[in-house]
């Protein structure tokens, strides 16, 4: 089963012609996604990588079916590019974009309000479930079908635990980058909860960083909600306060945002805490009981 | 992105929104034009000279060559040249600069507006910023103005207020009244504050703020209400809209090597520590760091190499690391996703031979996309680099080299 993406997810990609879309609807498709084809206003009815290009994400729904977009467009139109999709009735909508303005996001979250869709992202590196669908523009070759849920803040560092897990011989049902700008679709405690659900899934592991409070809501929602463990990791315990690490999410405010805290309000939900980012899929295969 | 405060309140009052006038300037020479200045436009007798600096806590720092403090106020134009020399020029230490300090290359001669008249003046804090809970801006304010608002929020929580901001209908009258009559005022008072709340924010939307700190703003004695200091905070991600705006950077403000590395593509910001590295993605290198202190060092820098990890850039970024004198080793992390490792290898090497003398020893952990090739590259070259696959690995070779 999994979570929001599988074998049967008909899949476009916004931005299709562009270099980046170009370049990762060819990896999706080499492995196996199920790729109905991509939009780009005003080439429509055009073919590119054997595969239709449509001029309307409404037309891409109509003509093909789809349900699950990926987005690759530049920052300036990506705002528009996901409220399209939201309008033309895509279930899943996967922004890779980096680098959208927070005004446009403020605007984003408030339409999708009352639309029926799920938003992740922007600035991740999108939604695998392997052996059945990769939407985004992670490495394919390191995930291994199983059943251990993985979220994650960050690109880089989710391919760290996914690596793991597969060379201590576990796999994932999904993993799911959620992306590091300050306002995204889908939340730590949001993606905990898909995997919690599902019945394909039976550990998680739950990757955060300094800033904000998604981490902390997620544990409480653990606390309250689990069934299946949990390993838990916060990157940046070194960052100082302040300053700017890379994602415009990960910033220090208030005490309640340093990896400190977070880490001790997840364990004190339950949450299996490792302090090093090298130990995530030791300590995940411990918890399973498989050593 | 940061402003000055000169410029910040020039940004307000292009919006509407009142404020302490001023003249900035950068030679003392200066000083008394401006004043005259201010005085035919506002009337004003008094003038405040304030150190402009991308710091924090000016009116209680101090100037290490004079003692002077960062604010300081200058009571007639005769005492305006000796206030304005011992601010401009000197390097300013606040509780926000560090022992270091930072120069002031510009003052800001502003108008006295605590002059007395029919009703006290009052203070008030105010800021305009985005509740990450929410995904909405709100206004956060307190009738506890002119202090350090943590501390506000630590010892008297109920003191402080916030007005969300609905996205689709922007900030509705009645929201700026509520802020108003919270605040304590009425009448005229209170009439100009809804006038300052309701600019405010549209300077905020305008201007593609990640954020305003107007602290104090300031009810003065004629009941008008203007902003007396302005702390302000633009998104990096909107400034391609925003030329105007960009365009009032200072990169005197900036560490120089973050500013030559941001010229590379390369995210880096410089610590205190003893170990450097080059990662590519902002969590890994976190997690890079933390990896590094529990390895018995103190990360030296935080670098993201980013997606393309070409020789340029990975040569780049290994000199803006050396740069740092405090550097002992340094640990090179790639996670190969669409980056192949051989190629990062390959760019390590040539870098490596390009530099010459790096005179550190250097671990490289290549890991993902052509890995077990990448660590040949490197143990086939004949340099000094310490190569790692797993992440423990990489730990325990920092450990190591620093014992």
């Amino acid at each position: 089963m999994s979570v929001l993406v599988n074998k049967n997810s008909k899949i476009i990609v916004q931005g299709f012609t562009g270099s980046e879309g170009s370049f990762h609807a060819e990896q999706m498709i080499e492995y196996g996604s199920n790729l109905v084809g991509g939009v780009t206003p005003g080439k429509g009815g055009q073919e590119h990588l054997g595969k239709p290009v449509f001029n309307t994400v409404e037309d891409a729904v109509k003509m093909a079916g789809a349900d699950v977009s990926v987005i690759f467009v530049p920052p300036a139109f990506a705002a528009d590019a996901i409220m399209e999709a939201a309008d033309a009735g895509i279930k899943v909508i996967i922004c890779i974009t980096e680098g959208i303005p927070t005004k446009d996001m403020v605007i984003v979250q408030e339409y999708l309000s009352d639309k029926d869709c799920r938003l992740v992202g922007p600035n991740c590196p999108g939604v695998i479930t392997p052996g059945e669908a990769k939407v985004g523009i992670m490495p394919g070759f390191i995930h291994n079908p199983g059943r251990i849920g993985i979220v994650s803040r960050s690109g880089t560092l989710t391919y760290e635990a996914v690596d793991q897990v597969t060379k201590l011989g576990m796999g994932q049902s999904t993993a799911i980058g959620i992306g590091g700008d300050p306002i995204i679709g889908t939340t730590t405690k949001d993606a905990v909860q898909l995997l919690m659900e599902d019945p394909d899934t039976d550990g998680i592991i739950m990757i955060g960083e300094i800033g904000g409070s998604m981490e902390s809501d997620a544990a409480y929602w653990v606390k309250a909600n689990g069934t299946k463990p949990v390993v838990g990791f916060i990157a940046g315990q070194t960052a100082p306060k302040g300053r700017k690490m890379g994602h415009a999410g990960a910033i220090i405010g208030g005490k309640d945002d340093t990896a400190e805290a977070k880490m001790q309000v997840m364990r004190e939900c339950g949450i299996h805490v490792v302090e090093s980012p090298a130990e995530i899929g030791q300590k995940m295969k411990e918890v399973m009981g498989l050593v | 992105m940061n402003v000055h405060e000169y410029q910040g309140k020039g940004i307000l009052k292009q919006y509407g929104v009142p404020i302490q006038e001023g003249q900035v300037i950068d030679q003392l020479s200066q000083a008394q034009n401006a004043a005259d200045q201010l005085a035919r436009d506002t009337g004003t007798e008094w003038f405040v000279v304030k150190a402009q600096i991308h710091a924090g806590g000016r009116g209680k720092g101090t100037v290490k060559e004079t003692g002077s403090h960062g604010v300081v106020l200058a009571k007639g134009k005769h005492q305006l040249d000796d206030v304005v020399e011992g601010i401009l020029g000197g390097t300013l230490v606040t509780a926000q600069t560090g022992e270091k300090g930072k120069r002031v290359n510009k003052v800001l001669i502003a108008e006295d507006v605590y002059y007395p008249g029919a009703s006290e003046p009052e203070e008030y804090y105010m800021s305009v910023l985005l509740n990450r809970a929410s995904g909405r801006n709100m206004i956060m304010y307190s009738p506890e103005g002119g202090m350090n608002i943590e501390e506000v929020a630590e010892k008297t929580p109920h003191l402080i207020f916030t007005e969300e901001v609905d996205p689709a209908a922007g900030l509705l009258p009645f929201q700026a009244r509520r802020i108003a009559f919270n605040l304590g005022l009425s009448g005229l008072g209170m009439k100009n504050m809804v006038k300052f709340v309701s600019a405010l924010y549209k300077a905020y939307e305008g201007s593609d703020s990640a954020m305003f700190e107007i602290n104090p703003v300031l009810k003065a004695s004629d009941d008008k209400v203007l902003a007396v200091d302005c702390k302000m905070t633009l998104d990096d991600n909107a400034l391609y809209r925003q030329k105007e705006l960009s365009a009032m950077r200072d990169i005197s403000e900036e560490d120089p090597t973050e500013v030559e590395a941001g010229k590379h593509n390369l995210s880096y910001v410089k610590l205190d520590g003893n170990v450097g590295c080059m990662v590519n993605g902002a969590g890994l290198a976190m997690a890079t760091m933390d990896i590094i202190k529990q390895a018995g060092g103190e990360p030296a820098n935080f670098l993201d190499v980013g997606g393309t990890a070409s020789a340029e850039r990975v040569e780049k970024a290994f000199r803006i690391i050396l740069s740092d004198p405090n550097v002992k080793a340094i640990l090179v992390n790639i996670f190969g996703g669409i980056v192949r490792c051989d190629r990062v290898a390959n760019g390590i090497v040539q870098a490596y031979k390009n530099i010459g003398d790096i005179g550190v020893p250097i671990i490289v952990r290549l890991q993902g996309t052509n890995a077990e090739e990448a660590k040949k590259i490197i143990d086939d070259s004949g340099l000094e680099v310490l190569s790692a696959i797993a992440l423990k690995e990489a730990a325990d070779r920092v450990t190591e080299v620093l014992a």
